[in-house]
């Protein structure tokens, strides 16, 4: 039997997907954490709790959802409120993990999603926060997911969207976020990082299948901190990609 | 209070809490008289150059459609608008009605950034963005709802979120954790689209509430626009579902299919082909405005609009609605 092939973005959906704790709460945002919080609902999650923040608890996730509002995030829920439900669950310490994404992050994991360039006279005008910047003001464990590239991967973010941790250990609870909060794992085209818990910078922590360790610091503006092994991903199983391709993706919208 | 850090974003809409009473006692009125109205005599009634206006909930999910496009068929110009928005927003922006922004996410969706909204803002026609999170601009609305000036909240911290909004941070004189303090925010007018209404404006919503709730207790005037005008029976039979009670509104427009091309909960799905014209189109401003001379300009009415976009896909847009299985 020949190896199954895959795309980067297949492969980092599977990744994330890994990342889900069965029974956790998890906020999803838009796109890329949809997919995974399906796969891992599919696979090793099944009692995962997913929440959107237009009031969606709970749903199983039969069809992708294309938007944080939409019927199917509240599909055969536990409860469809309104977003002050869930913001205000999230904020009194009751969700687990955040699925983010972003356009730029930096060391520390803070993440862009306003604009690039100056905030007055911006070279590109984003969407903006959304949830995203209560979701990792919140949650005990926020995920980046990203794709790899050393436009997205720099020393300081255009404009500080979602605060991963700041400056530095100690910042995000001197500003007063949520103590014990922030992020846990960027999963990019390219790897999965972690962060040091000493200095709070993003550490390189497992490669995918075929990259090399030079090809993720190329692809990186900043100093990657190097763990003193580094892991490697195994590929996506045959499972995973039917899944992906054939029920949970197949109008192709993300992969 | 000492006051630790200020946002350096405009308040675009100032407030204050004894006029929002004083409106609320003298302007609003608690007898149960018929609303219905038109959508053209609703928007031309209540929505105005220069207001500060919102619509909920957003884009593709319980849009409130028929009436956005009717602000534009009728120029309502240099709005004032918090969005959270993707559709109608995005067909505001396209038309050049958006003076300043309260933003907290104006996008596509799966379909990413969208071009009327970097057009507008690159270019300089929205004057002003003010950042919020999607939790802190419904908590504003809340602070106005509860009646009071502020919620303190424990996001926007630590970020250019804060830096460009006009919230402040403060030490809490309880606990001595830093908060930041949320201004309210009381609309001019407010556009809310829900499944079922009575004709004096009493509201049920099937599905999320988004921030309906807030939303309605937040504004001076109130449109509501509802795919099926219900008897009052209807109402009372089940009080325990009315989210938005008649007093708070002054207008109710019947507006089946309201929503579309967005969805409405157990009524219809969304209709992909249909949003993604518009993604298509918006690709430049004179596709933009194709579109909207095609959708908007060029017809009169949103029955029209429903005769344009035809039976079928109507139908079709039912068929694939969520289902209560």
């Amino acid at each position: 039997m020949s190896e199954p092939t895959y795309t980067r973005t297949e492969l980092m959906i599977c990744v994330a997907a890994r990342l889900f704790e069965d029974g956790a709460t998890c906020f999803i945002g838009t796109g890329i954490p949809m997919l995974a919080a399906m796969l891992a609902a599919k696979t090793t999650a099944p009692n995962l709790v997913p929440v959107f923040e237009f009031g969606g608890t709970g749903a199983i996730l039969e069809e992708l959802p294309r938007a944080v509002g939409e019927a199917r995030t509240f599909h055969k829920g536990i409860s469809a409120l309104g977003i002050c439900d869930t913001m205000e669950t999230a904020q009194r310490g009751f969700i687990d993990y955040g699925f983010l994404g972003g356009a730029q992050i930096d060391p520390y994991g803070n993440l862009n999603s306003v604009v690039i360039g100056d905030h007055d006279h911006p070279r590109v005008r984003l969407p903006g926060s959304g949830g995203g910047n209560d979701v990792g003001s919140f949650c005990w464990k926020t995920i980046a997911i990203m794709q790899h590239d050393a436009r997205r991967f720099i020393p300081k973010v255009d404009f500080l969207t979602t605060p991963g941790f700041l400056t530095g250990p100690g910042t995000r609870q001197a500003a007063g976020l949520p103590p014990g909060t922030g992020p846990a794992y960027v999963v990019s085209t390219l790897a999965l990082m972690d962060y040091e818990p000493a200095s709070c910078r993003m550490r390189l922590k497992a490669l995918y299948p075929g990259v090399t360790v030079e090809a993720v610091v190329a692809s990186t503006n900043f100093e990657l901190v190097m763990p003193t092994h580094v892991e490697d991903i195994p590929a996506p199983g045959a499972e995973e990609l039917r899944l992906l391709r054939d029920e949970i993706d197949p109008l192709k919208f993300y992969i | 209070m000492q006051i630790l850090e200020s946002g350096i974003g405009e308040l675009i809409q100032p407030f204050d809490m004894d006029e929002f009473r004083e409106w609320n006692r003298t302007r609003k009125s608690r007898k149960l008289v018929d609303k219905r109205m038109s959508e053209q005599e609703a928007v031309s009634k209540f929505v105005y150059d220069g207001c500060y206006i919102g619509t909920e909930l957003y884009g593709t999910v319980r849009a409130p459609m028929s009436l956005a496009r009717e602000v534009v068929r009728q120029n309502k110009k240099d709005l004032r608008v918090c969005g959270q928005g993707v559709l109608e927003l995005d067909l505001w922006l396209a038309a050049g009605l958006i003076k300043k922004l309260d933003i907290t996410y104006i996008g596509l969706e799966v379909y990413g950034i969208p071009p009327s909204l970097r057009r507008a803002v690159e270019s300089g026609q929205v004057e002003t963005c003010v950042e919020w999170s999607n939790a802190s601009i419904t908590w504003r609305m809340k602070a106005a709802a509860m009646g009071v000036p502020f919620l303190p909240t424990r996001s926007m911290l630590g970020t250019d979120m804060l830096k460009y909004s006009a919230a402040k941070v403060v030490e809490d004189p309880f606990t001595g954790i830093k908060v930041a303090l949320l201004p309210a925010l009381v609309l001019d007018v407010a556009l809310i689209h829900v499944q079922r209404a009575d004709m004096f404006g009493n509201c049920q919503i099937d599905g999320i509430t988004g921030f309906a709730l807030e939303m309605s207790r937040a504004c001076k005037r109130l449109i509501i626009s509802a795919e099926e005008i219900i008897p009052t029976e209807d109402i009372r039979k089940y009080p325990d579902r009315t989210v938005i009670p008649y007093y708070l509104v002054d207008a109710v427009v019947h507006a089946p299919f309201g929503s579309y091309p967005g969805e409405m909960a157990y009524m219809y799905g969304r209709d992909e082909a249909g949003i993604k014209e518009w993604v298509d189109m918006s690709a430049t401003a004179e596709g933009a405005k194709e579109y909207l001379d095609k959708y908007v300009f060029g017809l009169k009415d949103h029955a029209a609009y429903l005769d344009l976009i035809g039976k079928d896909r109507l139908e079709q847009a039912v068929e694939t609605r969520e289902r209560r299985e």
